[in-house]
């Protein structure tokens, strides 16, 4: 018995290998050897032209600058870089918890008992995850452009709508003023710190890119209403019968019943949305290309832009790694928040890898 | 259960979910209605459902190379057709094929190149867009077919989706085959493939769908001219106003409906593979 079984096993070495193999030269070749590359030109000065990897006026090899002008060298790469990572910041702190809020909200609608049309709703909800991130970000630039519909909406209580895609003003600075704490003139807010005043820093979103805040929240909360609604159906209906003898209703069963009964959900979503935002290019791209004044910078597009348009491929590639290392780092919690996911629930439901390559949705 | 919850909350609760409905939908019904206006009326009228007058003249921009403003839609359909279809064959059967060998087949290494696997998901794909400039450059397919296609062939989630469909397999179909005296190949052609429909209609979705909308990709191996532009990157550059002048909302929502209507429609018919495949993202690892 033991040989039949070996003989039957004998080939699977090589057939591992031979199935395997496709996958080993198409990742290796355009996903692996490529990262080695860009290691490699981040530390060079290469300008596009020629190859860079043959050392030449067009391909200094420049050591760590790419990467440490990038924080201590005055100028406009630094300020810019520096814009990209303030605007990330405020994107990041708005998109993920009301996406998060929005998809818990939706998902506790949906799966309300009482519900007829059940269906209809979820489709209707994570549709729009589904479509192109382009084709949505163009009917966007309608909507909200400055006869677009949106304007036209406000209009109807006689608010003038704002230029939404030209108004570089960041909302944090507009609160501050409005409360008296106005730092455009005053000495605190002119104190420079890493290539941007005090006041920059603290601008907030800008109006444009509040627009691509929306966006995102609006294309993404139904991919992450799936994932709490199937966290929702798992919870067992005892749960909820015991939380209803006890008196819980309302808000009160939410926060202390269901919340800490789809915890893991919970993480997984607030950290995919973590490493997704910190992604965003198609809409940017689309909607604004960094205007106006680089309020709509992503460190993504930025990285892009100093590549492809600037041909500055050293200090592009440089940006990309630092961008490259932040997710990693993101990836990295969210495995440590979900380590012991697996201990206590069944296999079909393991815990969740964190994935830059994410479901439908998820990030474009 | 139901009988606890009061009209009025019900109510509150339909008003709720359908005022999020129209917020979610209502831009789909721009979008066909406004591909149907003149320009003045798209401006003057925006959150109208009816065009007046009702005006074809965008989608002859599209479709017509004489009429005014004519945007080369027909390459862009007929380059994401073919790039999506191929993309997504390739990915179906090689994703199954690697993510068999990595469930089935007992290899040396075996347990590194899942390992790699699993990492090389955790990579984001932003990051990578100077890279695979570089690397498409270096073998001298910038701006082919080739360079649009080759890199996209093999997904690291698609096999792992894959892998993990055939861990959840019973084993014991393929072991009487391979005691029948069929060969490894054999018994995954015709034993295994053919009870992986449900796995391989999802991989087929979401490779079909990635594709279809995929940016950054085509973005980075092309030079954006209009021969090897698919229907996202035409309408990229046609969206931010490369191309002619004017708003032209009519025909650049035009361009965003037809980019729409491929995964819209496969989204109706397979709506429960999407959300598994959604669900099956979430759960990977």
């Amino acid at each position: 018995m033991f040989k039949r079984r070996s003989s039957l096993r004998g080939p699977e070495g090589l057939y591992g290998w031979l199935f395997t193999a496709p996958m080993i030269i198409i990742l290796g070749l355009f996903l692996f050897a490529p990262i080695l590359m860009a290691l490699y030109v981040s530390f060079t000065n290469w300008n596009g032209n020629g190859s860079p990897f043959v050392a030449g006026p067009n391909a200094q090899f420049v050591g760590t600058k790419n990467y440490t002008d990038l924080f201590t060298r005055d100028g406009l790469t630094r300020t810019a870089f520096m814009q990209s990572i303030s605007n990330i910041f405020y994107y990041v702190l708005l998109v993920v918890p009301i996406q998060t809020v929005i998809a818990l909200l939706l998902a506790l609608l949906v799966n309300s008992r009482a519900l007829k049309a059940k269906g209809f709703f979820r489709t209707a909800f994570y549709f729009p995850s589904v479509t192109s991130a382009v084709a949505i970000s163009t009917v966007f630039l309608f909507i909200f452009g400055n006869s677009g519909a949106v304007n036209a909406f406000l209009g109807w209580f006689g608010i003038n709508g704002p230029q939404w895609f030209n108004d570089g003003r960041g909302l944090l600075n507009m609160l501050l003023s409005a409360i008296g704490l106005d730092g455009s003139k005053a000495g605190w807010g002119q104190h420079e710190v890493l290539g941007q005043t005090v006041w920059q820093w603290l601008s907030g979103p800008s109006v444009a890119m509040t627009v691509v805040i929306i966006l995102v929240i609006w294309t993404t909360s139904g991919t992450f209403m799936l994932m709490f609604l199937a966290a929702l159906q798992d919870v067992p209906p005892e749960v909820d019968e015991a939380a209803a003898l006890d008196g819980a209703t309302g808000l009160r069963k939410l926060l202390t019943v269901t919340l800490p009964m789809i915890k893991p959900t919970l993480f997984m979503v607030l950290t995919l949305g973590l490493i997704g935002s910190w992604q965003v290019f198609d809409q940017i791209y689309v909607m604004g290309k960094g205007n106006p004044n680089g309020t709509t910078l992503s460190p993504a597009f930025l990285s892009y832009q100093t590549g492809f348009a600037d041909l500055r491929y050293g200090v592009g590639a440089a940006m990309s790694f630092i961008l490259f290392l932040i997710i990693i780092v993101c990836t990295m919690l969210q495995r440590f928040l979900l380590r012991d996911k697996d201990v206590r629930r069944s296999r079909r439901r393991q815990p969740a890898v964190a994935l830059a390559d994410q479901p439908a949705g998820v990030t474009k | 259960m139901s009988t606890r919850v009061s009209p009025i909350t019900r109510i509150c609760v339909y008003l709720a979910l359908v005022a999020f409905a129209v917020l979610f939908i209502y831009p789909f019904f721009v979008q066909i209605a406004t591909s149907f206006k003149t320009d003045a009326d798209a401006t003057n009228n925006p959150l109208s459902l009816i065009p007046n007058p009702f005006s074809m003249a965008a989608w002859r921009s599209m479709f017509d190379p004489s009429a005014a403003a004519h945007v080369p839609m027909t390459t862009w359909l007929f380059n994401s057709v073919l790039v999506a279809s191929v993309v997504t064959v390739s990915r179906v059967f090689f994703d199954s094929l690697a993510g068999y060998a990595l469930s089935r087949l007992r290899f040396p290494g075996r347990g590194l190149v899942f390992a790699l696997v699993v990492g090389i998901m955790a990579v984001p794909g932003v990051a990578l867009l100077i890279p695979k400039f570089l690397m498409v450059n270096y073998l001298g397919i910038y701006n082919t077919y080739a360079a649009m296609i080759m890199p996209l062939m093999i997904d690291a989630a698609g096999v792992f989706i894959m892998k993990q469909f055939f861990d959840s397999v019973p084993v014991s179909i393929e072991e009487a085959a391979r005691m029948d005296g069929a060969g490894i190949f054999r018994t995954f052609w015709s034993v295994v493939l053919p009870m992986a429909r449900p796995a391989l209609i999802t991989l087929t979705i979401l490779s079909f769908q990635g594709s279809w909308n995929e940016f950054t990709h085509y973005l980075v191996v092309t030079d954006g001219t209009t021969g090897h532009q698919t229907l996202v990157t035409g309408l990229a550059s046609l969206a931010s106003g490369q191309l002619g002048a004017g708003t032209q909302y009519p025909l650049k929502l035009g361009a965003a409906l037809l980019t729409t209507i491929p995964v819209a429609v496969l989204f109706f018919i397979f709506q429960r593979y999407f959300v598994r495949g959604a669900n099956e993202g979430a759960e990977k690892g």
